[in-house]
């Protein structure tokens, strides 16, 4: 194994108790990132209602880093408007967890790609009605 | 109180990382700090202080070399297995010159000797990289066919640090000799372990480490056969009859010749323990967890080592919820190795991307008890329930 940075006490927390895990049935929006071959996977499902996200589920494969952004970027995104939503970038959520190692920055690009997925899917869905 | 128990009670951790690092030995420490101490001798001063350095230095030199079936003065003292592998490769290969550049190695190599290939490519060697089976076993064929006129030096690891299958090293060596070819083995993870006897395996070079017998970190030593052309590292005081300067490193040479000492005594006993446990701790996992790929030799392997992928989730997720209940071990995901690509042994075996990023390896050592292996399968099942629940890969009930 080689060497690398250790995780913030935040991230580890996060990693150990994450929030918002879980699928929903009937979502309004689902967004699925990343890659078997890279190994991270995130899948996001929204609930809206009068263009606020009510509700907001997860599920990852990843490391802890994954799982923990995951987790931060589902809270950060709860109860927010779609726009307020789409603004979050993972500069936001590596804050919101005290920061990340440089190997692991790809993790929180990805939970910001995941939210973004999960809005244009819903999106689309309100153009098609 | 026997001395394993004395290493069980220094902790509550489970540790089953042991292809990673080892404890110091109770007793290697003890036969470590008088060097550290009063006996502060340079082993080249004239004087009682400094011949007594070099006693200890010659007695720890003769137990080395006993333990692999070698005459003393091929043993050289290294910083550990990274700077073998290094002279072995370097030096066998500048010392070659003019014969070829052509390097042969396996696909399945540990970084100290796959990263120093690498490097001798850019300056100005070929490197081939044989492949290996679905087990993790070299391909003999592919390794004969390989051979050029410019090939000058074969290195092949014995046994593998992530999977724990042994390379028929006697075969390759065969291969080699016959076509006038230097052959080296990486031997870090095997001697100590199991019965190694350079005379029979016929190698021309030997490379293993202090800290993975339960000696200290810093210290290793490169077998090197008597008539072998090979240029030095480092140049300085011309120690170890030049092949390698520098003021040797007494109390971990010392500590390297008494860990060596016990495994001669001890191993066979300690594979016959690790080898049930492993079996037990196999056994438990396969009771109580589905989608498991087992990897590595099922009969050739080291008696401690199982490397398991765990379908659905990532390896350093499971590692730091083991970790969390006091479980030590690694594994070798993407994740974990800092690169994007998971285990290269793993893939080079022909196990898909995803699956290798779910690896977890338990490598047991003299601590290991039938309770620690029974909490580990205990604790085991939870974790990778959770993390599968949490997972968007894991296939409907």
């Amino acid at each position: 194994m080689e060497a690398y940075m250790q995780y913030t006490e935040k991230v580890i927390q996060t990693f150990m108790n994450p929030k918002n895990v879980g699928k929903i049935d009937d979502a309004d929006g689902m967004g699925k990132v990343g890659n078997p071959q890279c190994g991270d996977i995130m899948q996001i499902f929204i609930k809206v209602k009068d263009n606020i996200i009510t509700d907001i589920k997860f599920l990852t494969l990843g490391c802890a880093a994954a799982i923990a952004t995951s987790s931060i970027t589902t809270e950060m995104v709860k109860g927010k408007t779609i726009d307020e939503a789409l603004k979050i970038t993972n500069k936001d959520v590596m804050s919101a967890l005290g920061g990340l190692p440089p190997e692991k920055l790809h993790c929180s690009i990805l939970a910001e790609q995941g939210i973004h997925a999960a809005i244009e899917d819903y999106l689309n869905k309100q153009k098609k009605d | 109180m026997s001395h394993d128990e004395e290493m069980i009670s220094m902790t509550d951790l489970i540790y089953l990382d042991n292809n990673a690092t080892t404890p110091v030995e109770p007793r290697v420490l003890e036969a470590m700090l008088p060097y550290l101490g009063e006996k502060y001798g340079n082993p080249s001063s004239i004087y009682t202080m400094g011949r007594e350095a070099r006693q200890a230095v010659n007695s720890a030199r003769e137990s080395v070399a006993q333990l692999i079936g070698a005459q003393p003065e091929e043993i050289i003292f290294t910083s550990g297995g990274t700077e073998a592998d290094n002279l072995a490769i370097k030096g066998i290969a500048f010392a070659l010159r003019e014969k070829g550049n052509h390097i042969i190695t396996s696909a399945v190599e540990h970084h100290a000797v796959l990263n120093c290939c690498k490097w001798m490519k850019k300056n100005g060697f070929e490197v081939t990289y044989v492949g290996v089976d679905p087990d993790g076993v070299i391909h003999l064929n592919e390794l004969k066919s390989a051979i050029t006129s410019r090939t000058i030096l074969i290195t092949v690891m014995h046994a593998n640090n992530e999977t724990g299958t042994i390379e028929p090293i006697e075969e390759v060596a065969a291969i080699a000799r016959e076509r006038g070819i230097v052959v080296h083995t990486d031997a870090v993870q095997s001697v100590g372990k199991f019965p190694v006897d350079v005379r029979k395996q016929n190698v021309n070079l030997l490379s293993l480490s202090g800290h993975k017998i339960y000696g200290p970190k810093g210290v290793g030593a490169l077998y090197v056969k008597k008539g072998t052309r090979m240029t030095s590292l480092f140049q300085g005081g011309h120690h170890e009859w030049n092949r390698r300067s520098g003021t040797e490193n007494v109390p971990g040479i010392v500590g390297l010749g008494r860990a060596a000492e016990i495994a001669r005594e001890e191993m066979a006993d300690l594979a016959k323990r690790e080898g049930r446990l492993r079996d037990r701790l196999l056994q438990g996992i396969m009771n109580t967890i589905p989608d498991i790929l087992v990897t590595g030799h099922p009969e050739k392997g080291l008696a401690n080592t199982l490397m398991i992928c765990v379908k659905y989730v990532e390896g350093e997720a499971i590692l730091l919820h083991l970790d969390a209940m006091g479980v030590a071990t690694s594994s070798g995901s993407a994740c974990t190795s800092g690169s994007l690509d998971p285990s290269h042994v793993l893939l080079a075996m022909g196990v898909p991307v995803e699956v290798a990023h779910g690896s977890v390896r338990f490598s047991l050592g003299r601590s290991t008890t039938e309770e620690q292996i029974d909490r580990v399968i205990e604790v085991f099942a939870p974790i990778v329930k959770n993390l599968r629940a949490m997972s968007p890969e894991t296939p409907a009930a």
